[in-house]
């Protein structure tokens, strides 16, 4: 299904009509929550229908061509009078090579909301595995976690007891120190508690800041800033920000990590990647969705909402092609905004509308994607690299990732990289400056990197071979949280490098709009249990 | 495979097992019936492939399966098509078998000898295991099996040593890894292929790699293990060498016809009484060795041709190897009052036949000599020891002055430490690994509290001092090596007998690095204070010692007393020769079994092992262990003259064969369970010459 719709057109009305004409709920926009929501749905018996203006699945959690990409982002960064506040601002989109990248039109799958990564024993994980849709995606393992030291070089993260034995860089003395953590924690975590060496972690310690935790364990500080910032993933600089990580959560999330490790036999680490690129998990869910029943219309926009006379309750959607349906419920993407005519008339709606506007954002995501045509590290193509807070300049207050994937993940040709990156930001021009250090930083890399093995880049084609640098998107995407009213509209996607607060929060929403429904409950029934084993690792 | 918890087997689960019982009873009972029968018919086959399918364990099953082979082989014999589907078959079944449980020692066996036939390809083996190892990286069966696959295909060992890396970077904990490791890393070691030439260039890297898991992880074994491994590839020397010998190396060794009575100002370690016309001629090596002869060793003196000499190796059991090598030197007949003296010069090495059990040959020519004199009091009779009781009370010990003269020749013990060339370039790096390992441990010791981090110190502790021993003993790390081992005592109880063992075996070490300390603990021994020409006792009582060691600094000792110890073996005694008198008293021996060593120790004329647990135990684990008149294996020695006392031979025929060739005057055995009236008499037939027994003096 990858990006083949994406080309065609939209076609020009008239539109077939669609039968029937009423639902339980209906679904806009093909977003990796509105997915969710909509396979749950119909998983649990509600007839569904599932729109979306675009001619290809995912919204803003799709993979896309570049063409498509810039066309996206261009068209959801104009503000008009469709859509006064846009999701994304500061499209900055150069090409540095379209002579070559135009020979590769169809070959890369660019996700929208990179960088992301999936944890083998996160929420959307154990999602697909639930619903079914992980029969139609197949995974590869993140290679390795690289940190950006304070020599500007990239050294390894040892996150488990393999990779710190492996570790180059640790000396013998924090390799030990580091380990003893792991396994305190580990001890913390474990439910025997009848085993001795199980030391609990005191609640005091797990209400305190969990760099102050790391400081009284003893640890020295560049280990601290690999648990805090390259497995805690933690965002903001957390010796001095506000938003501090408690060490409960800290302890969560090396939870998360550790428990990610060894979960699939063919996984190498804690991360793994969807083969096609981040679209093909909305697709999954869609498709499950319409194995149970939902129905599915790409390119249609919905042009206005059906309220009802009397109450002024929402009752349905006009769509593009003039037919109305009715339905009890009503899904959004966030960035959707309904041309307010049948809204203005009805001050009740007109309220629930403001609610979920995007007035209420809390913040924004910087983010990037640069495609190359060598690796930041020769002879590893997937890894995750982090800047950690004042990597780069004083003022930099967030943690940057950076997700390198190379075309053995098909979201690129073969021999060219894709990078993305990532920070959180209040505003534009923090947000402008953390990108373009990212940038920078991440092309000194390169050169760095690749002047070791670049005698073989030049022999075969010395024109070709510069720059390493082909293209590249910078952009600034508003974040929301979703809301819930008579009309659920959907998180964006977050500044987090998996889907789990994502997830979460579309779990509530979920529940909230079928109060007696389980998201996917567990099935026993044959077609599941056969192979719930796992997902699909490629090795 | 691993850390998995074992849970408790639901209703269903038993009631299923037991379901899977009943029909793998009624399966075998058929197959026992084919396999009595001869019955290698298709079906008789197939029914035994399902039998081994369910149940890989039945060895029956797979020995009928190389019958119903070998009978199809024949029948077969000239097909080679339908040779190959037979065997095939055979590893299909095999192989599923193993997946119904991997450590079938059968089922593995069974593959081999299959393989063993040569039909087969071997590459598909390596895919095998390869998934094998995949699922259980651990499995020893399956590594066993991955050495024979390499053998036979003739894999390289450089292959395989890189597998074994991969293996422990994916997961360190793996035993049967590194032991693979250290086994291809000998024979490339051994072989001197090229990369593994010298151990110089190996083992710091296997240390560097080592130290990664050790450091990562020191809860986890496997990496300790392989560096106790590591530490003895450091420490040990392969060829033999000499340790020490008596009479020491340019001594003046004055025999002494009776107890001296002049007023000769020799030293009482280099005089030595005589019994009889011989005087021992002691080599201690620092490990066993065969092949001491009259052709491998050249003794040059007056007193005796060199071919005559007879080497004896002095080991307990009856093997052909032995640390210590003695033989008897002769003394002239008559002319007894004349003061000659006999230079003697032994020469060792000259030429090959010495060699360890581990096939290297004593390398170094070596070469020296010793003076003997002879002084005979004229009137006295030669049974000097025997003549008096020996009273091993304290106001008969009287503290020893030392001579200035006295120090030369015992400190010359420990001048017999000799280093050949090639060893003396490989020092150097053994030494700097030793002091860079123990600078390691002693850091990490320092951040965690950690059992075998602390026994790998002290053995670190202990080899770094062994090294620097000869000649100039720098700074001797025993004191921390015994607060180490008081430690471990304290933290690790279950194997508190160990380190009470290294503990004594140091601690015996502390005692005779150096002629002071070992001069501290010698004494005379006197009825009356003034004698200065009395025998020297060494001490070594009330010193908590578990184990005897450091023999070869003790070879001159002829009254030892070991009373007040925790000796449950005196293992090792046999070489100190010249040994007259000794005192065991209150340790815990168990058994006469345990006195095995003084069996070789035939200067020994009085014996004292009162207060000890002979007979204490009813079950004596070793009795079995020695030679009985029931046993073949040293049947020679039952064989002649003892059947005056054959009756008391059955109750007490251990003591019988440790007591039966020594020629005791005094003996005592009180205080211990086996001792009534009945042993009493049985001993005082065995020992003829006895004298006194539990201070009584015999008529």
């Amino acid at each position: 299904m990858t990006g083949n719709e994406s080309e065609s057109e939209l076609p020009v009305p008239p539109y077939p009509p669609i039968e029937p004409t009423a639902f339980d709920l209906i679904v806009i926009g093909t977003g990796l929550p509105e997915s969710v929501i909509s396979a749950a749905a119909s998983a649990s018996g509600k007839s569904v229908l599932h729109l979306d203006p675009n001619p290809f699945y995912g919204s803003h959690f799709s993979s896309l061509s570049i063409a498509d990409l810039t066309h996206f982002l261009n068209s959801h960064s104009t503000p008009s009078s469709v859509c006064p506040d846009p999701l994304y601002s500061d499209v900055e989109i150069s090409n540095y090579a379209s002579r070559l990248l135009s020979q590769h039109p169809r070959n890369f799958n660019l996700d929208v909301s990179g960088p992301r990564v999936l944890f083998c024993a996160d929420h959307a994980v154990d999602l697909m595995l639930k619903s079914g849709a992980s029969h139609y995606l197949e995974f590869k393992s993140i290679d390795a976690t690289f940190m950006l030291d304070a020599d500007a070089k990239l050294c390894s993260v040892p996150d488990s007891r393999a990779a710190i034995f492996k570790d180059k860089s640790l000396g013998l003395m924090e390799k030990n120190q580091l380990m003893r953590f792991f396994k305190l924690v580990q001890g913390h975590l474990s439910l025997d508690e009848s085993e001795e060496n199980n030391v609990r972690i005191s609640e005091e310690d797990l209400d305190s800041p969990f760099a102050e935790f790391l400081t009284k364990m003893k640890l020295p500080h560049k280990i601290k800033s690999i648990v805090l910032y390259a497995i805690a993933m933690a965002d903001y600089d957390q010796e001095v920000s506000e938003y501090v990580l408690k060490t409960r959560d800290g302890i969560n999330r090396l939870a998360l990590y550790n428990s990610s490790i060894g979960r699939f036999q063919n996984a190498l680490g804690a991360l793994i990647y969807p083969i096609y690129g981040q679209g093909e998990l909305p697709q999954a869910f869609c498709r499950r969705a319409a194995v149970k029943g939902c129905l599915y219309v790409l390119r249609m926009p919905v042009i206005s909402l059906l309220t009802d006379q009397n109450s002024g309750s929402y009752k349905g959607v006009r769509l593009a092609s003039g037919q109305d349906i009715l339905s009890h419920k009503l899904v959004l993407d966030p960035s959707f905004t309904v041309p307010g005519s049948l809204a203005s008339s009805h001050q009740q709606l007109q309220e629930s509308f403001q609610a979920f506007s995007l007035s209420d954002n809390k913040g924004k995501v910087a983010r990037g994607i640069c495609i190359t045509r060598s690796s930041l590290k020769p002879d590893l193509s997937n890894f995750l690299v982090i800047f950690p807070p004042r990597s780069l300049f004083p003022e930099q207050v967030t943690s940057i990732r950076v997700l390198q994937l190379g075309g053995n993940l098909a979201v690129c040709p073969l021999g060219m990289f894709v990078l993305y990156f990532s920070a959180l930001c209040d505003e534009v021009n923090q947000g402008k400056k953390l990108l373009h250090a990212a940038l920078s930083a991440l092309q000194k890399l390169l050169v760095t990197g690749t002047a070791g093995n670049s005698s073989t880049a030049q022999s075969e084609d010395m024109e070709e071979a510069k720059p390493t640098l082909l293209w590249s998107a910078l952009y600034i995407q508003d974040l929301s949280l979703g809301q819930f009213g008579s009309i659920i509209s959907t998180p964006t996607p977050d500044g987090n490098l998996n889907y789990n607060d994502l997830l979460d929060a579309t779990e509530k929403l979920y529940r909230k709009l079928y109060p007696n429904e389980e998201l996917f409950p567990e099935t026993t029934s044959p077609e599941n249990s056969e192979d719930d084993a796992g997902l699909t690792l490629e090795s | 495979m691993h850390g998995r918890p074992r849970k408790p087997l639901k209703p269903e689960d038993a009631a299923a097992s037991a379901a899977k019982a009943e029909k793998l009873r009624v399966l075998q009972s058929q197959f026992l019936h084919n396999h009595h029968n001869h019955i290698y018919s298709k079906e008789a086959v197939e029914l035994s492939t399902k039998l081994l399918e369910t149940n890989p364990e039945l060895y029956t099953a797979w020995n009928y399966r190389k019958l119903a082979v070998q009978h199809k082989l024949t029948e077969n014999d000239s097909d080679p098509d339908s040779l190959k589907s037979i065997l095939d078959e055979e590893l299909r079944v095999v192989e599923s078998a193993l997946r119904q449980n991997f450590k079938s020692y059968g089922a593995w066996h069974h593959r081999k000898w299959i393989l063993s036939k040569g039909h087969s390809s071997i590459d598909n083996e390596l895919r095998l295991l390869d998934k094998f190892q995949k699922a259980d990286s651990r499995n020893f069966h399956a590594w066993n099996y991955r050495r024979f696959v390499a053998a036979s295909m003739n894999r390289s060992e450089e292959d395989e040593l890189k597998y074994t890396e991969d293996m422990i970077c994916n997961n360190f904990s793996n035993y049967s890894a590194w032991h693979n490791r250290s086994l291809l890393l000998s024979n490339l070691l051994k072989r001197k292929v090229e990369g593994f030439v010298s151990k110089e260039k190996v083992l710091p890297d296997e240390y560097e790699f080592v130290h990664q898991a050790i450091f990562t992880d020191p809860d986890d074994q496997s990496g300790w293990f392989y560096h106790l491994w590591l530490l003895d590839q450091t420490v040990r020397v392969d060829s033999p060498q000499l340790v020490s010998s008596w009479p020491t190396p340019g001594s003046d060794l004055i025999l002494l016809g009776d107890r001296c009575l002049d007023g000769c100002a020799s030293s009482p370690f280099t005089r030595f009484h005589l019994d009889s016309r011989t005087f021992p001629l002691v080599l201690y090596f620092n490990q066993a060795v065969e092949g001491v002869n009259s052709s491998t060793i050249t003794v040059d003196s007056e007193l005796n041709t060199n071919k005559d000499l007879v080497w004896k190796p002095l080991s307990s059991c009856n093997s052909k190897a032995a640390q210590v090598w003695v033989t008897q030197l002769n003394l002239p007949d008559g002319n007894t009052h004349s003061s000659k003296v006999f230079p003697v010069e032994v020469s060792l090495g000259h030429s090959q036949g010495i060699i360890s059990s581990s096939g290297f040959h004593y390398s170094n020519p070596f070469c020296f000599a010793f003076r003997v004199s002879l002084q005979f009091v004229e009137t006295q009779p030669v049974e000097a020891l025997g003549k008096e009781i020996i009273s091993w009370r304290d106001e008969s010990f009287h503290n020893y002055n030392a001579h200035s003269q006295d120090s030369s020749p015992i400190s010359s013990l420990y001048q017999l430490s000799i280093k050949n060339d090639n060893e003396l370039t490989d020092f150097e790096w053994r030494a700097a690994t030793i002091a860079k390992e123990i600078d390691h441990f002693r850091e990490l010791l320092s951040l965690i509290n950690c059992k075998i981090g602390k026994l790998t110190l002290a053995r670190l502790l202990m080899a770094h001092d062994a090294m620097m021993c000869p000649p100039a003993n720098k700074i001797s790390h025993s004191e921390e090596v015994l607060e180490l081992y008081n430690d471990l005592m304290r933290l690790d109880p279950t194997h508190v007998q160990y380190y009470k063992d290294q503990h004594s075996l140091v601690l015996l070490q502390q005692v005779t690095s150096n002629w002071e300390s070992l001069l501290s603990r010698c004494f005379h021994y006197s009825n009356s204070p003034s004698n200065r020409g009395s025998p020297m006792c060494l001490q070594l009582k009330n010193l908590s010692l578990s184990r005897l060691g450091s023999f070869d600094k003790l070879l001159w000792v002829q009254m030892l007393d070991l009373s007040h110890n925790e000796l449950r073996s005196i293992e090792g005694l046999e070489a100190l020769q010249l040994l007259s008198c000794l005192n065991l008293s209150n340790n815990i021996l168990g058994s006469f079994t345990a006195l095995e060593p003084i069996r070789q120790l035939k200067s020994l004329r009085a014996l004292n092992i009162s207060y000890n647990e002979i007979g204490a135990h009813s079950i004596d684990t070793t009795k079995y262990l020695c030679s009985s008149p029931l046993s073949h294996s040293v049947g020679s020695e039952w064989n002649h003259g003892q059947t005056v006392i054959d009756d008391d031979i059955k109750s007490y025929w251990e003591a019988y064969f440790i007591l039966k060739g020594l020629n005791l005057t005094q003996f005592d055995i009180v205080g211990n369970a086996i001792v009534n009236e009945k042993f009493k008499s049985f001993l005082i037939k065995v020992l003829p010459g006895l004298k006194w027994l539990d201070g009584e003096q015999l008529h």
